[in-house]
């Protein structure tokens, strides 16, 4: 084996192929772009995007009753920097609407009567529910409540004594009470899945013509860009709408994850997300040169994807500026989606932020791909 | 529809260049309408740039005209309807078969009944037997001849050929060039690009560029004469030694060996002679003077406008 090193010009053929190598790499702007981004990205991304026991989660509370001792509760709720309270509520319908519709993580009811009974010693209940479908995102949260108890009233004078608790509160995790983790990973790949596949079917698409020069023949017969952009899109949402029944139904199947909503309408919306994601794949096909090329763009997208759409980390626990990256991204509409629909079993109504966001992505992506793409070989 | 209804191509004062050099420069050409013109050239010379233009392939920097009367500036659109254009490398899918890639053209096109076309095709192409085999699989010549299939199939007024023949076998060449006359009567037009001389007089007009200018164009009758190039044709032993010494003369414009025998030409008829007096009186060869053929028409005026450029 060694004996090929001491072979006379080993080395100068070696160094042949390795200089041709380098300079090769320095026409390839995408790729010499690659070896800078994907560490930087990562970097930052892991360093300061993700966080595993989230804080100032979004909170909604609904008070029956003004009064001292609540405040002082929330105040105390809100100190252990894990809840962070954005909606006010006026009535019960809310109280399950707002935690349906995803926009917050916890919602906090203090009953009326709530001083009264707590005066006369009778430990009034506090309840706290959580949307659990991200047993991640939430558990770290519910525990630190327990302390709140003992500690919330302690400065609080004409109060009972204080050696017992003098309130408890009932946390109720809903959606995933028993916090499996499957029954928030499998919709989540549901997502995640497609993004990957429907990204690289049509990222190659349009580079693989031109590659292969077939598309010369093709710009020379009349046929127009959104013509070639919706007859090669349509096959592949097929593909992947199989793909998604597939990924539901051994989710189904195997993890017993349950599908509350409309199933008609999880196909119907995930049909939505396929076409978003085949045409961001299909736009990067018209701006890349080539097919390696194709490629490095959709792994430059799908990372953001996988790490700040809300997939891996919960997305409420991120810094703002990663939440906006996140919002223009379509996997973190759709996990709203899917997981609303399979967990929480919500209806269109409580979607449409979502549906409005994928649809955007859709037009957008769409509106560079037929730009971008050169009708002519100048 | 602008110009004579029976002139095809008609376009004036065409340049196009990229990254600042220039590809093909200023050129105008006619096409009569169900003639075949041939486009000869050397590698480089912008044939392939020229017919791109021609199909709204490419935008011309300058200039401007019409492709069966539609603006190729303008109707791109309406070119590409009537107008088949094999490309230079085969461009169909590799991975499609006969069948399906004839049926995909059709298809395209808009025709009403493109299985029943394709099959047509495959009839008229001798592509029997072979529908089902995937175009990759193909030979050269099989793949050629599907190309051309595949361009004529939406009865396209005029086609644009890009060095059809290169790398096709002489028999293959030959029914390619039966099939191409074949569709000239039917009152087709054909521009075909060439490296082949004997390709080249089967044209009924042929135009030569070198350097992105046409540099000639007429029958091969009135190129040869257009020449005004004198030639003889040397034959005996030791050639290659004349070769050398008559290379550069004065009145000697070209020496190229041709099989067994040299030809010598010169614009210029007296200095010529004079040139080859000396070795007109060694018994050792034999002269005649003869017509230039067209390669040596050809490769006098690439040396010529050579010249000019540098």
């Amino acid at each position: 084996m060694l004996s090929v090193l001491r072979q006379p010009g080993f080395w100068r053929r070696v160094r042949a192929m390795l200089t041709k190598e380098f300079i090769q790499l320095r026409r390839d702007r995408v790729s010499f772009a690659m070896i800078v981004m994907i560490p930087v990205m990562q970097l930052v991304l892991f360093g300061y995007a993700i966080n595993t026991t989230p804080r100032n989660l979004p909170t909604a509370v609904l008070l029956q009753e003004t009064s001292d001792v609540g405040r002082t509760i929330l105040a105390a709720i809100e100190r252990t920097g894990y809840f962070k309270i954005t909606h006010r509520l006026s009535s019960a319908e809310e109280f399950d609407q707002v935690l349906a519709s995803g926009r917050v993580l916890f919602a906090i009811e203090i009953p009326a009567g709530f001083e009264r009974a707590l005066r006369r010693g009778d430990m009034p209940a506090l309840l706290v529910a959580a949307d659990a479908t991200d047993p991640v995102a939430s558990g770290t949260a519910l525990g630190s409540l327990n302390r709140i108890v003992q500690l919330a009233l302690i400065n609080e004078r004409m109060l009972p004594d204080q050696t017992q608790p003098l309130f408890e509160i009932r946390s109720h995790a809903r959606y995933n009470p028993a916090a499996v983790s499957s029954l928030n990973i499998v919709p989540g790949l549901v997502g995640t899945i497609l993004t990957m596949t429907m990204l690289i079917f049509t990222a190659l698409s349009v580079t693989r013509e031109v590659e292969r020069v077939t598309m010369e023949s093709l710009l020379s017969m009349p046929i127009s860009p959104l013509e070639i952009m919706v007859g090669k899109i349509i096959p592949y949402i097929m593909v992947g709408f199989t793909q998604a029944a597939l990924i539901i139904g051994f989710g189904v199947l195997l993890f017993g994850v349950p599908i509350l909503g409309n199933l008609l309408l999880l196909a119907l919306l995930s049909t939505l997300f396929i076409a978003t994601n085949l045409s961001i794949g299909y736009s990067f096909s018209t701006v890349a040169q080539n097919q390696l090329q194709a490629i490095q763009m959709t792994f430059m997208f799908f990372l953001p994807n996988i790490l700040l759409s809300g997939f891996m980390f919960p997305f409420a626990g991120m810094p703002g500026w990663a939440q906006w990256i996140g919002e223009a991204l379509p996997l973190t509409h759709y996990l709203r989606i899917v997981r609303s629909i399979m967990l929480k079993g919500s209806g269109f109504a409580e979607l449409q932020y979502e549906v409005l966001a994928l649809f955007v992505l859709m037009l957008v992506a769409m509106t560079i791909a037929v730009t971008r793409f050169r009708r002519t070989l100048d | 529809m602008t110009g004579a209804p029976d002139i095809a191509i008609d376009v004036k004062g065409l340049t196009k260049s990229f990254d600042g050099r220039v590809v093909v420069r200023d050129l105008s050409m006619q096409v009569k309408r169900g003639s075949i013109y041939g486009f000869l050239g050397p590698n480089g010379s912008g044939k392939t740039t020229t017919i791109r233009m021609l199909c709204g392939l490419l935008t011309p920097d300058s200039g401007e005209g019409t492709c069966l009367g539609y603006n190729i500036r303008t109707e791109a659109d309406q070119i590409k309807r009537h107008v088949g254009y094999m490309t230079q490398r085969f461009s169909l899918y590799q991975d499609l078969s006969v069948r399906e890639n004839l049926e995909f053209v059709a298809r395209i096109y808009g025709l009403n009944a493109p299985v029943k076309s394709a099959r047509e095709i495959i009839d008229r192409l001798g592509l029997h037997g072979r529908e089902e085999q995937l175009a990759a699989q193909l030979s050269g010549g099989w793949k050629q001849r599907l190309a051309l299939g595949a361009c004529t199939l939406p009865s396209p007024q005029l086609l644009l050929l890009d060095e059809p023949t290169a790398g096709v076998d002489p028999k293959a060449r030959r029914e390619f060039w039966n099939e191409i006359h074949a569709l000239a009567n039917d009152g087709l037009t054909v521009l075909v690009s060439t490296h082949y001389m004997d390709e080249a007089e089967r044209c009924h007009e042929i135009a030569y560029i070198a350097y992105g200018e046409l540099l000639t164009h007429g029958t091969v009758e009135e190129v040869i004469e257009q020449s005004k190039l004198i030639t003889y044709k040397v034959s005996g032993d030791d050639l290659q030694k004349l070769l050398h010494q008559l290379d550069g003369k004065p009145g000697v414009d070209m020496v190229a060996p041709f099989g067994t025998s040299l030809h010598v030409s010169g614009r210029d008829e007296k200095k010529l002679e004079a040139a080859i007096k000396p070795y007109r009186a060694d018994k050792k060869f034999v002269w005649t003077r003869s017509e230039p053929s067209l390669e040596d028409v050809f490769i006098e005026l690439m040396n010529r406008s050579k010249d000019n450029f540098q």
